[in-house]
């Protein structure tokens, strides 16, 4: 059970992330990586010899090549060599890895990275290839068209309307207004049909964008911060890869997960969604049963910025930098993997009463 | 804090060919799931967790599998991790499974890894051209060969050394009935004889293209309680990772790998690989690897390593036994090789290992590395807890 008590309280300690941007084509997926490295690093004061786990999240499709995790890690300055993993998932998940290997005791520092570059390729096209090779991928049904089918489905079972997404996707944008990383700021026009009912609007701008985050465990975590994010748990869940045997309505993963991680024990103030799409937020609104009285998305989410495995990343990051700055005592993270919101992480965190 | 022992309760691998045109990947990831939780007694229910890896997803084509494989790996409504750590990553998936129970997250875990080579081109998916970069030097062989010739040089090995280990694996691999190649007329004479293809890499001392899938159920001690078959309990575990290029780098042993075994001998306790480990599944995808493996892993001094190969110490019935399971260079499903070699050492102190079966093994060493010797993964697994 995850969200039981445990001997050994790990926290967020720092977290840096690039500008995102449409393109950044003279950069390497190195080169836009090493300055959000230096930062995360420069917050603590620590330096690569001192970290005793590093667990990073990309993916070789947006790279378009086998193995692109391992120039990044060169990046890192491994030398001598580092105790050190990879998972070909959103850089949430990776936090996960290394949450896990704080636990043991193995470590006491954890640096998490994870990296994408969207703009070399249609990721439209690309996304098609995490389908069933054999039924469905051969079909070309593209993130968008799919994102439309649960939108559509939303709209059917009178859960949202199109007037309903539109203030969805200028309520993050309004909020992306305060963030200098994000992508798309203040208001955006929700413009044509991209594939019905979603206007463009309604989805995520496409960019390039990198994330880091150090962990720490207990008195460790204290020296490095001045009030760290604890993590109080955190769970993650998947569901079926078929459309056809999911409610698209609904999100049972991301229900689990939160159980899993207590969300529920005690209220949150915070909320940072990793919904690309307007819709999902609905959907995640729901299944977390966040009231108004909670802060989604003060960032903007996935909606100003969705760096494609970094975006999960993000929201962990963004809601523990508030708990940093004292914005919130309680936060919840959500990441998301595979069409409609397949896979889904939790987490909680908190900052110590003051 | 202490850790959760971990235990190996459930081993599943599929039979390793060059192409399994009757099942598609959910289907081998499948046979090899279902193997290990007959193996543990177990079924799908009594699983918390799922971790998988393979290699790079253009082998296959398929942009992050694990989604996909998600219902063949009954993994619905449960966690699902993929890992991916170039050649190590059975290796590491394995170990990041082993985490999860010794962190006490979840009870026991399905960790399994996998590769079917044949449902795309391995060659074209380590060759896509990128901008300001040497393309890789016709495949993997091209990139070590050069690093064999250096250990060649500075060992003094003679030619013989990589033919001796081929013949030795390909003759295990008899005894194997889940190894790709069963060459029963194999002679030293014919891997000498077989065509050079990156000098010194002749065509038999290298490893095969396979299809296959590795499966393990791990569990901590009451789930290792309750298990129908001995478990082989993890003594020690690590991975390190050094950068592919650079000046200071030396190809022939990697500081990556001696400080992730040296790592892993503590763990253990062991503080003389070489009479208190009862044998080793080393990831030997070119036959020269063993002599290069041997003194990076402690087993023998810089230089030394050739000569366990050359007077029988790694045969099967040395005092030595490398590669029991005919090794990489018997069967090659990529993602999964790293995994098979964590798996056959834990099938070896189960006392399961069949026709290669070493007598009395107590302690084995599983090995897995990948990059350009750049990512290393290992675990010491015993026959008896760590405590006791």
């Amino acid at each position: 059970m995850t969200s039981a008590p445990r001997d050994r309280e790990i926290a967020v300690v720092a977290f840096a992330q690039t500008a995102h941007r449409r393109t950044s084509e003279e950069l390497s997926e190195v080169e836009m990586l090493m300055p959000v490295l230096h930062e995360v690093l420069d917050r603590t004061g620590l330096k690569t010899a001192d970290i005793d786990f590093t667990c990073s999240g990309s993916s070789d499709y947006l790279a378009g090549r086998a193995f692109s995790f391992t120039l990044a890690l060169d990046g890192v300055g491994a030398w001598p060599p580092i105790s050190e993993s990879h998972v070909e998932m959103d850089g949430a998940w990776a936090l996960y890895e290394a949450w896990t290997k704080l636990l043991t005791g193995d470590a006491d520092t954890a640096l998490v990275y994870s990296y994408g570059k969207s703009s070399p390729g249609s990721v439209r096209d690309v996304l098609t290839r995490q389908l069933d090779p054999y039924y469905v991928a051969p079909l070309w049904p593209d993130s968008v068209a799919l994102a439309a089918l649960q939108a559509q489905a939303l709209i059917d079972a009178r859960d949202t309307d199109e007037p309903a997404l539109a203030a969805v996707a200028s309520r993050n944008r309004e909020a992306a207004t305060t963030n200098p990383h994000a992508q798309l700021r203040g208001p955006v026009p929700q413009g044509d049909y991209l594939v019905q009912p979603l206007r463009t609007g309604d989805c995520p701008p496409i960019g390039d964008g990198a994330a880091a985050v150090i962990l720490a465990a207990g008195d460790r975590a204290r020296d490095l911060c001045d009030r760290p994010a604890w993590i109080r748990g955190i769970d993650h869940r998947i569901e079926a890869h078929g459309l056809g045997v999911r409610d698209l309505t609904d999100s049972p993963s991301t229900r689990l997960a939160a159980e899993r991680a207590g969300v529920f024990e005690r209220p949150v103030d915070t909320a940072e969604l990793h919904a690309p799409f307007t819709a999902q937020e609905v959907v995640l609104r729901k299944a977390l049963r966040l009231g108004e009285d909670v802060d989604v998305n003060p960032s903007g989410g996935a909606l100003a910025a969705n760096p494609i495995m970094a975006a999960g990343l993000i929201r962990i990051g963004e809601a523990a930098a508030r708990i940093h700055r004292g914005a919130s005592d309680r936060a919840l993270a959500h990441a998301t993997s595979g069409p409609c919101l397949q896979q889904n992480l939790v987490a909680v965190l908190e900052g110590e009463r003051r | 804090m202490s850790k959760e022992p971990v235990a190996v309760v459930g081993i599943g691998q599929t039979r390793h060919v060059a192409a399994r045109r009757d099942v598609s990947l959910a289907g081998l990831v499948r046979e090899a799931a279902r193997r290990a939780l007959q193996d543990a007694e177990l079924t799908w229910a009594d699983i918390d967790a799922v971790v998988i890896g393979k290699a790079p997803d253009f082998f296959e084509g398929v942009m992050m599998p694990e989604l996909y494989l998600a219902d063949a790996l009954g993994a619905v409504g449960k966690p699902m991790l993929r890992v991916h750590t170039a050649g190590s990553v059975g290796g590491s998936t394995a170990l990041v499974a082993a985490n999860l129970v010794a962190a006490r997250v979840h009870g026991t875990v399905l960790t399994l890894a996998f590769e079917k080579q044949s449902e795309s081109n391995a060659m074209w998916g380590l060759s896509l051209p990128i901008p300001f970069q040497q393309p890789l030097l016709a495949g993997a062989g091209g990139f070590f060969a050069p690093h064999i010739r250096a250990y060649m040089r500075r060992s003094g090995a003679p030619e013989t050394i990589g033919a001796l280990v081929a013949y030795k694996d390909r003759r295990n691999a008899l005894k194997n009935p889940y190894a790709h190649l069963h060459e029963h007329d194999i002679t030293l004479d014919k891997v000498m004889a077989s065509p050079m293809l990156w000098d010194p890499i002749r065509y038999s001392e290298t490893c095969p293209s396979s299809d296959g899938a590795c499966a393990m159920v791990l569990t901590g001690r009451a789930g290792a309680a309750r298990a129908p078959h001995p478990p082989a309990w993890m003594l020690g575990g690590a991975m390190r990772s050094e950068p592919t290029l650079f000046a200071g780098k030396d190809f022939v042993s990697p500081q990556a790998g001696q400080d992730c075994a040296a790592d892993v001998y503590r763990q253990a306790g062991i503080t003389d690989p070489r009479r208190e480990i009862d044998g080793a599944e080393i990831y030997v995808p070119f036959s020269w690897y063993e002599p290069m493996w041997l003194e990076n892993l402690g087993f023998a001094d810089a230089g030394e390593g050739w000569k366990l190969t050359e007077t029988g110490v790694t045969e099967l019935d040395g005092a030595l036994p490398v590669n029991m399971s005919g090794g990489v260079l018997s069967a090659n499903p990529i993602g999964a090789s790293g995994m098979i070699r964590f798996a056959e050492a834990a099938l070896q102190v189960r006392g399961q290992a069949g026709e290669h079966q070493v007598d009395g093994a107590r302690r084995v060493l599983g090995h897995a590395y990948g990059g350009g010797s750049q990512f290393f993964s290992m675990w010491l697994v015993g026959d008896r807890p760590p405590d006791s």
